[in-house]
């Protein structure tokens, strides 16, 4: 054993060194990207992670279609749809349309995806995706019902997104176990093979139907999990790798001076703010003055964190949503601009002379957050800086015990003002405004039907939630796509990378 | 001699399950493992639904109960993270560890006692200096640079070895490098100090007076002796590279056992977390019981005690 070994190994060596540096493998139409985090489960239910989000648009395909850029809604698996009723939603589904394995696509796997889905015990893992839907009824062959709870006008953009569709007969036999190991669905690329966490292989789907995403140019994608981003850069720079995203700024800096490579610099839907504890859940704390919440947020320089941390197409955010969400509306929002003199003499006012100590929890970007530190001892506030994991942050969260904290949101990609403003705002265990007046703006504003009707309400508790200062939103994030010359791609600003708008230049 | 290993044995299953019992704890004080089951993505809402899915909403002693009763009967659940069951993931992950491991420790130990033994045959010479050199440098250089100059080195510029992964022999030759150079001196330091005090001993100098060769002298007379305390400091380093090769693991993307550790603790896993702290419990106790056999083979004074 040992001298095969041995045999194996120098041969190995003689032959990369044979080799030189291995080439890009567009000779084998393979494209091979990198993950930074270990992917849980592949089932698109059952991981709430980034990762996840890429592979289900690429092996799954929705009832709609949202174009990335034109935030058009177009026919995917469903041709057109209606509504019914307030909660009930018409599908005329597609016809001609298999999956990976063969099985046809029709009424009957809608109705078990979203029976299956919508069902809490089934423990769907990001509940929200689907806990808005009842159950879904077969009319015929190729028209489907979905009923649902209650009104909820962002339905079209959920089905756009979270919300894929799986073979039902597949499905019932593996499971979400099963699916996650030899995933099947509709979509334009195919798994060959996954190892839990490591490795995802996907290939081309010849068979892929004549969807809004389009034909998928690239034959193999080859997946694998590089947790150090210093690797990463030096798989690429060795030729075995051909794309990675996420790349830090003064990596990417350093990597578009050179010939080879191609950076890319796109915003995502991550937004950076300061939550306060207006309502005083952890007891008297002097974030229930509204000066105080006004002084933070003149005390902190925006453009300056943008500038000189986030960079990129990262941009100074008024709004407790991101910008190109439905109901967002920028113009509500009151702006704070940076005046640290102001910022002491609001906190003189409010009977903090010398300002004050607090508590100051974060739990990720520690950089960011130790600039916002900095910015708030200028004005005299003297905060204890925790840094917490964020399992432990969310706990003391949902007990009311932070006073104030720099939190990030992502909206798990969704355009839509519901998914951010709406889940922190609506008096749930993460809310520390506790205004009723949000709340019933919000209320109408997630239920309404009529488009107006929801942007004004949103546009009212946006106004609300930023005069009264209950947080200090700050910037939006971005991310650095690195690639070979021999990629063409343009990333999307939902940081979801699509295969099947990458080719070979 | 079979009372003895009972005895130790029925020890070190109390040592594993009071380990397991104080990680469990630490776990639920560390954060809340809903909330990290849940992910950055989820809100109150889908963080309490999966509270009750769970039972976290459990006293702990019960849950901890739940977990031993299941345990006992070999069953280790189904990682809360994966969904997949414990006992496939972690034996899957180790045998990258494992591999890992025995390069690792095997790469310490060629280098290091010959090193250690030249360095005690002549000590103060050029080769006591290297070697002294060589340990310093080990014990003073932190892996995660010393595996990225190795990568920028023969996987960048001469492009012979691959940067990461562990799907051929060849992607283990770096981070066996790593690891091993990491154990290395310790080793080393003990090899010499045990060779000079050996080799000035009455018995050394009565081999020698009686004529047997210098070689049999220093292997058959002098090494046997002094490599008993680096057998114990081996084992213990064994244990230590299988449970604690978290670094290496991570730039070298491995996906052993104790990257796998270092994120299920991040990620509240639970399940997976207590299997894989028996696994490393066991392993520190089987190493130093194999240790202590070998040494009493090595050392029959050792036997007879």
């Amino acid at each position: 054993m040992t001298s095969s070994w041995l045999k194996t190994s120098i041969a190995s060596i003689a032959l990369i060194a044979a080799s030189g540096a291995a080439m890009a493998e567009k000779a084998n139409d393979t494209l091979r990207v990198a993950f930074t985090k270990e992917l849980e489960n592949v089932d698109s239910y059952f991981n709430s992670s980034r990762e996840g989000v890429v592979l289900q648009r690429a092996v799954w395909d929705g009832l709609i279609y949202r174009d990335p850029v034109t935030n058009e809604y177009k026919g995917n698996l469903a041709t057109s749809w209606e509504w019914i009723d307030d909660t009930t939603l018409e599908f005329k589904l597609r016809e001609g349309v298999t999956f990976h394995n063969g099985e046809p696509f029709n009424a009957d796997d809608v109705v078990y995806t979203v029976n299956f889905v919508a069902k809490e015990e089934n423990g769907v893992k990001t509940q929200r995706n689907v806990n808005w839907m009842e159950s879904a009824e077969k009319i015929d062959d190729y028209t489907v019902r979905i009923h649902l709870k209650d009104k909820f006008p962002a339905a079209i953009e959920f089905l756009s997104g979270p919300v894929s569709m799986y073979p039902d007969e597949y499905y019932a036999e593996v499971g979400p176990s099963g699916m996650g190991l030899k995933p099947v669905g509709t979509g334009p690329y195919e798994v060959v093979s996954v190892v839990p966490g490591q490795h995802f292989v996907l290939k081309k789907y010849e068979g892929y139907h004549d969807s809004p995403k389009g034909a998928p140019e690239i034959t193999n994608i080859d997946i694998r999990t590089i947790p150090d981003v210093n690797t990463q850069l030096a798989e690429l720079f060795s030729g075995s790798l051909d794309l990675i995203w996420q790349v830090p700024a003064d990596q990417a800096e350093k990597m578009s001076a050179m010939d080879q490579f191609t950076v890319m610099n796109e915003s995502t839907m991550r937004v950076g703010y300061l939550s306060f504890d207006a309502a005083g859940r952890s007891g008297d704390s002097p974030f229930g003055d509204l000066r105080v919440r006004r002084a933070i947020n003149h005390a902190i320089n925006r453009e300056e964190l943008v500038n000189a941390l986030l960079k990129g197409k990262s941009k100074v955010i008024w709004t407790p949503c991101f910008p190109s969400q439905f109901g967002c509306v920028e113009e509500a929002a009151t702006t704070y601009e940076y005046d640290p003199e102001k910022a002491r003499a609001l906190l003189a006012e409010a009977g903090y002379p010398d300002g004050f100590e607090t508590e100051f929890y974060a739990y990720r970007d520690r950089e960011y957050a130790e600039a916002i530190l900095s910015y708030l001892n200028a004005v005299g506030i003297d905060a204890d800086f925790k840094f917490l994991q964020y399992s432990a942050l969310r706990e003391l969260n949902m007990k009311g015990e932070v006073p104030m904290s720099f939190q990030t949101w992502g909206s798990y990609s969704i355009n839509d003002a519901s998914a951010m403003v709406s889940q922190f705002f609506k008096h749930g265990s993460l809310d520390d405004a506790r205004d009723d007046q949000v709340l019933a703006d919000l209320n109408v504003a997630d239920s309404a039907t009529d488009p107006d009707t929801r942007v004004e309400h949103y546009a009212k508790a946006i106004e609300r939630i930023t005069d009264q200062a209950y947080w200090a939103p700050m910037f939006s994030y971005n991310t650095n796509y690195v690639f070979t010359k021999e990629v063409e791609y343009t990333p999307t600003a939902d940081e979801v990378l699509r295969f099947t708008t990458m080719s070979w230049n | 001699m079979l009372t003895f290993i009972l005895k130790r044995l029925g020890l070190a299953v109390l040592v594993a399950f009071t380990v397991s019992f104080i990680s469990f704890s630490l776990l639920f004080l560390a954060g809340d493992p809903a909330a990290a089951l849940a992910g950055e993505t989820a809100s109150g809402e889908d963080i309490e639904s999966l509270r009750k899915l769970y039972g976290f909403d459990r006293p702990m002693l019960v849950q901890y109960g739940d977990w031993l009763f299941s345990a006992i009967q070999g069953d280790f659940g189904e990682s809360y993270y994966f969904r997949l069951p414990v006992a496939s993931l972690i034996a899957e992950r180790l045998s990258v560890t494992m591999t890992l491991g025995v390069c690792g420790i095997s790469f310490a130990l060629l280098t290091a006692v010959p090193l250690g033994v030249a360095a005690a045959i002549r000590p103060n010479s050029i080769i006591d200096r290297v070697a002294l050199f060589l340990s310093v440098a080990g014990q003073a250089m932190p892996s995660f640079w010393f595996g990225l100059i190795l990568i920028v080195i023969f996987a960048i510029q001469l492009g012979w070895l691959p940067p990461s992964g562990a799907s051929s022999p060849v992607h283990f030759i770096m981070p066996t490098i790593v690891l091993g150079y990491y154990a290395m001196p310790a080793i080393m330091r003990l090899t010499r100090a045990g060779m000079l005090d050996v080799l000035s001993s009455d018995y050394i100098r009565t081999a020698r007076a009686k004529g047997a060769p210098e070689g049999r002298v220093l292997f058959r007379h002098a090494l046997r002796n002094a490599i008993i305390p680096v057998v114990s400091l081996a084992a213990v380093q064994m244990g230590f590279m299988l449970g604690g090769s978290i670094v290496v693991e991570s730039i070298f993307a491995l996906h052993g056992a104790g990257y796998l550790a270092w994120e299920s603790i991040a990620r509240n896993d639970l399940p997976t977390v207590q299997a894989l702290i028996l696994v490393f419990s066991m392993f520190y106790i089987v190493f130093t019981f194999l240790a202590d056999v070998l040494n009493a083979w090595l050392d029959p004074r050792m036997r007879s005690s």
